[in-house]
């Protein structure tokens, strides 16, 4: 075993030397059969396979179905490293859903020039149709997931924040199970901290929103845009382990001013619904009219107070990439508190002295999108040929607004199996966070994400990431 | 001055409609200009689904069409007693910021014409005049003309088709007020006409936001400013968000609409 | 549950049904044009015209040979009817409904799509027919032992069984509408040897050559065959059958909803027309008269389900 000294590795910190958390981990890996692990981790994919734990690929034939790969390492967190990152994503998500109550209502923030104006005038992701409107409960992102990244021993950082539809919390579950049944004895020696409550924390907190004039028992729903959408085995993984039901726009209508879903026995009415719709999507009277994944009329009933929808819609102005740099101001703002979790320095294109900048160090720096998701409208200098980066430059030269760049972080690498051994991979961390109006809930651990191709900085699944299992050990 | 508004709206539907929805903004709110003495809607073949302010406070109804209907009709009916307002409608805000006005849409997104017109604004000596100088290019560049533009054309399309309705007009104002800075946005409701009773539509103006005055109204067609014969019924950054109807349905059957609308003292 | 839950779980377990009934016509035609026939061209014609698919496959092809009627009732993506659309369909509906579906279903399913995939990736040589066809009728029994062992007996389940018998019932319909006239007790060569065959096709078609034997003392007339297949209650392919199965299922969902649907009186009237029916009553109608008026009445049926229990919009 040797370790990548570039690099935090979480395992080993130096050569031979396993950091605290690991030792009763590493314990139980050295005496572990190399062979034994090699087919446990087959049977692994065999699982994931037979159950259908597969993501679809867009862009890609029709029935392309692919796995995410799992590695049967566990990222391994100390209950102390967790205490802090938990209480800065709480503040992170208090601080969200402060921000965006306000920029919906008197906007004080922009009044007191925290966040100029134009960021948000300007930012597709404000929905004017949430002007004034005051959610169930108070409450705009009831499920968030916080990007976390680390570079050292109590260095983390906030990479991004996903307020509007996060996904990757049924591979959090699954890789928990899939490790239970494959290595029971390990979680009887290793006390770990469960996530399996998860889904009926999803549901409670879900209900405790539903609207006032909802009567009995809130029902609540999953709206998925269907079974082509990438993420429908989570929508339909969800919907399963809460016991709710599974719709899509064409099983709802607007009955006597509630929206209701087609059953065999007649029509019964939504009080909640997790929809996993982009905004765009979610209402074609409202919004994008050649939309068929929809809901028509959603919009105007929750307008009305007859449904909550989580999230809110218009959540993604607080997650917007071009917001992010501000949310260290945005939390103190708001809570009063100095932010708990660091932000990564972001240099804002828009800003001339700034592009000059990214312009001159392109080759250093990762270049986001501010509107894109999912690593493909983005830049990896370190990585990139030399006809990249020069595609890249007149791309920022010709709408630099539209991209933020950072550091190349280096990341923190956590090993992976592979036939030659244990080989060193960085991570990244994603907790979910529940938001109820009295409480909120995060799960311990969260989604790991790992780049498995070595040196790669890059964990996004879409692009040849895999995941493990995340261990938040009780003290 | 009193104005009595009896106002239908009738569609047809050449096949059975299994499921549709209409979002009507029929409904005036009472202010400092106005006053609204009696208004009633009554819909047929359809039901009343609910009722919420939008984000401009406009007064919204969902109507659901009845299951396998081949008619709706909405017929409004009431009294608005008007009071002189030098169409200055003034310094009245709702929960919407005034940047938010100078948001473009679709519809208002300001191309080469618009821009140019624009310019108007800079040449005259303070805002008020250059809003009027506006008013009076743009009915220059796109007379009155009933034949130019259809509901979804744009300020820009309008301008360069060279000819638009009351929509057209109050659309390419405020898409060249935003371009110059300006907060900007659309109205719709009923105009009293000295000559007539009958009228073929609702009437649409524009109001601009002045720093002192807070907002005045232009209504460009008619080259002059909102007077106590106009009745102001929705607001949005556009004719989209301040339609007096806009719908959804499921299936191929298509609509024709007839309208009947009567506005006398 | 939803509607188009009901729906889905009700197609899921008709195009199972329907890919392990392709396969039996394969298999019946298979030996038939194997052993006994002069004729394989027109035995395959009428393999294809069973399975409903003469005319897509006519398009394709133009004559019937063993191996392009293989390939299309087995494989062939553009036949909506294939083994593989079948499970391929089946597997994407499951998907849909997954909610609903209990682990071991959902995993039986599954598993039954990657290994129907993996047997039909190239072409069947007949020497591999026999495995593949095993292998066929080893998954969906599979899927099918699930849902008996995990499944509650709610309304989900009474929409699997719905699904089942009317595809059944169609098939089995749609078996002796093809090979009536030989059922006729007019056909000059009673007893004949090409009847031997011809009847042994349609009992193979159903799996049956066996238990009829055993029911009948080898009483073999068209007579008794149309009997066994038409009214015979105790065989799980017949109209009777499938018709009994609907009855009960229907009648769970009226109970369990406490509302009767119109589908409920078309089941009634069915299952009445049946009881007062008997095989000579049968012949006297006309037996090509009752079939096609059976399957128009089981479609019909079905469509009437579908719009009774909402499954789409």
């Amino acid at each position: 075993m040797t370790s990548d000294r570039q690099y935090f590795d979480e395992m080993l910190s130096g050569a031979d030397k396993v950091r605290e958390p690991y030792s009763d981990y590493e314990k139980w890996f050295i005496q572990e059969d190399v062979l034994r692990l090699s087919k446990k981790a087959k049977e692994a994919e065999a699982f994931f396979r037979r159950t259908g734990i597969t993501f679809n690929v867009y862009g890609q034939a029709a029935a392309q179905e692919r796995l995410i790969p799992f590695d049967l390492i566990p990222r391994i967190i100390a209950n102390r490293e967790w205490a802090k990152l938990s209480k800065g994503i709480e503040q992170r998500v208090r601080g969200i859903n402060a921000f965006l109550y306000d920029i919906y209502h008197r906007q004080e923030i922009l009044r007191a020039g925290i966040v100029p104006v134009e960021l948000i005038a300007q930012n597709e992701a404000f929905l004017p149709q949430m002007i004034g409107v005051s959610p169930p409960g108070g409450i705009y992102t009831h499920i968030v997931g916080t990007d976390i990244v680390r570079t050292g021993e109590d260095d983390f950082f906030v990479l991004e924040d996903n307020a509007r539809t996060p996904s990757g919390v049924s591979y959090m579950l699954e890789n928990r199970e899939t490790m239970l049944q494959m290595f029971p004895e390990l979680f009887s020696q290793i006390k770990v901290q469960p996530v399996s409550d998860y889904p009926k924390n999803l549901r409670r907190s879900l209900a405790a929103c539903a609207p006032p004039n909802c009567q009995g028992k809130p029902c609540v729903a999953v709206l998925t845009p269907g079974i082509h959408n990438s993420a429908y085995f989570e929508h339909s993984f969800l919907a399963d382990q809460m016991g709710v039901e599974l719709v899509e726009g064409h099983d709802l209508q607007v009955v006597d001013g509630r929206i209701a879903m087609r059953t065999t026995e007649g029509f019964k009415v939504i009080d909640v619904l997790y929809r996993r719709v982009d905004d765009e999507y979610l209402d074609p009277l409202n919004f994008n009219p050649s939309s068929m994944l929809g809901v028509p009329g959603i919009m105007d009933v929750y307008r009305a107070g007859n449904i909550t929808i989580a999230n809110a819609p218009g959540t993604g102005i607080a997650d917007d990439k071009a917001i992010y740099s501000y949310m260290p101001d945005i939390i103190e703002f708001y809570t009063g508190e100095k932010a708990i979790l660091k932000n990564v320095e972001t240099y804002r294109c828009s800003d001339p002295d700034s592009l000059k900048y990214v312009l001159d160090n392109l080759a250093d720096l990762v270049v986001k999108e501010v509107h894109g998701s999912g690593g493909y409208g983005m830049l990896v200098g370190p990585a990139a040929s030399k006809k990249e980066l020069a595609t890249f430059a007149a791309k920022l030269r010709k709408s630099p607004s539209n991209y933020i760049a950072q550091p190349t972080l280096s990341l923190s690498t956590v090993p992976i199996f592979t036939k030659k051994g244990l080989a060193p991979r960085h991570v990244d961390l994603r907790p979910f966070a529940l938001v109820s109006p009295n409480s909120m809930d995060i799960t311990p651990g969260g989604l790991t994400r790992v780049a498995l191709k070595a040196g790669s900085l890059v964990v996004n699944s879409s692009q040849g990431g895999g995941t493990k299992d995340t261990w938040v050990l009780e003290d | 001055m009193k104005l009595r508004i009896q106002h239908t709206t009738k569609y047809h539907y050449d096949a059975p409609v299994s499921y549709g929805l209409q979002q009507i903004r029929l409904i005036p709110a009472s202010s400092k200009h106005q006053t609204v003495q009696s208004w009633a809607v009554d819909i047929k073949g359809g039901s009343t689904e609910l009722e919420f302010e939008d984000q401009y406070q406009n007064k919204t109804l969902l109507v659901k069409a009845d299951p396998e209907t081949t008619e709706l009709s909405v017929d409004v009916v009431g009294e608005v007693e008007t009071h002189c307002s030098d169409g200055v409608f003034g310094r009245v805000y709702g929960t919407a910021p005034l940047w938010h006005f100078r948001q473009s849409t679709p519809r208002t997104q300001a191309g080469r014409g618009v821009r140019k017109l624009a310019k108007t604004l800079q040449k005259a000596p303070d805002i008020l005049d250059g809003l009027h100088a506006l008013s009076s290019a743009i009915i220059d560049a796109a007379p009155y003309s009933m034949t130019d533009t259809e509901a979804h054309t744009t300020a820009e399309e309008a301008l360069s088709a060279g000819g638009g309705v009351c929509q057209d007009h109050a659309q390419i104002f405020v898409s060249a007020a935003r371009v110059a800075g300006i907060p900007a946005r659309y109205i719709s409701g009923y105009l009293m006409m000295n000559d007539r009773v009958d009228q073929d539509a609702s009437h649409a103006w524009a109001e601009a936001h002045l720093d002192g005055l807070g907002w005045v109204g232009f209504d460009v067609s008619n080259r002059i400013c909102p007077d106590e014969r106009y009745v102001r019924i929705a607001t949005g950054l556009d004719s989209h968000d301040a339609s007096p109807m806009s719908g959804i349905r499921l299936g191929s059957a298509r609509e024709s609409m007839i309208v009947s609308l009567q506005v006398q003292q | 549950m939803l509607g188009k839950t009901a729906g889905g779980i009700y197609w899921m377990f008709r195009f199972l049904e329907r890919s392990e009934n392709t396969a039996r016509l394969i298999e019946a035609g298979f030996r038939i044009a194997l052993t006994r026939s002069k004729d394989p061209a027109s035995e395959w014609k009428s393999v294809l015209t069973t399975a409903g698919v003469l005319g897509q496959y006519d398009m394709k092809y133009d004559s019937y040979t063993g191996a392009h009627a293989l390939d299309f009732l087995l494989r062939d993506t553009d036949n909506p009817s294939s083994v593989l659309s079948s499970i391929e369909n089946a597997r994407t509906n499951a998907r849909m409904v997954r909610t609903a579906l209990t682990t071991e279903v959902w995993e039986a399913v599954n598993e039954s799509w990657m290994a129907l995939k993996a047997a039909l990736k190239s072409p069947v040589t007949e020497t591999k027919l026999p495995a593949v066809l095993a292998e066929i009728r080893r998954q969906t029994a599979l899927v099918r032992g699930a849902v008996h062992g995990t499944m509650l007996r709610n309304d989900i389940f009474d929409f699997t069984q719905i699904g089942i018998a009317l595809e059944r019932a169609d098939n089995t319909a749609r078996i002796i509408d093809v090979k009536y006239y030989t059922l006729l007790p007019s056909a000059s060569y009673v007893g004949s040897a090409l009847d031997n065959v011809q009847w042994e096709t349609i009992l193979r078609s159903v799996s049956a050559h066996r238990s009829f034997r055993w029911l009948n003392n080898d009483d073999i007339s068209p007579a008794t065959i149309a009997d066994f297949l038409i009214f015979d209650s105790r065989f799980p392919r017949s109209l009777s059958f499938c018709s009994r199965l609907l009855e009960d299922n229907l009648g769970y969902l009226a109970k369990d909803y406490k509302f009767r649907m119109p589908c409920h009186d078309m089941i009634d009237a069915q299952r009445e027309r049946l009881r007062n029916l008997d095989i000579s009553s049968v012949f006297d109608e006309g037996l090509h008269h009752f079939i096609t008026s059976f399957i128009r009445e089981n479609n019909a049926l079905g469509l009437q389900i579908e719009q009774d229990y909402r499954f789409v919009g």
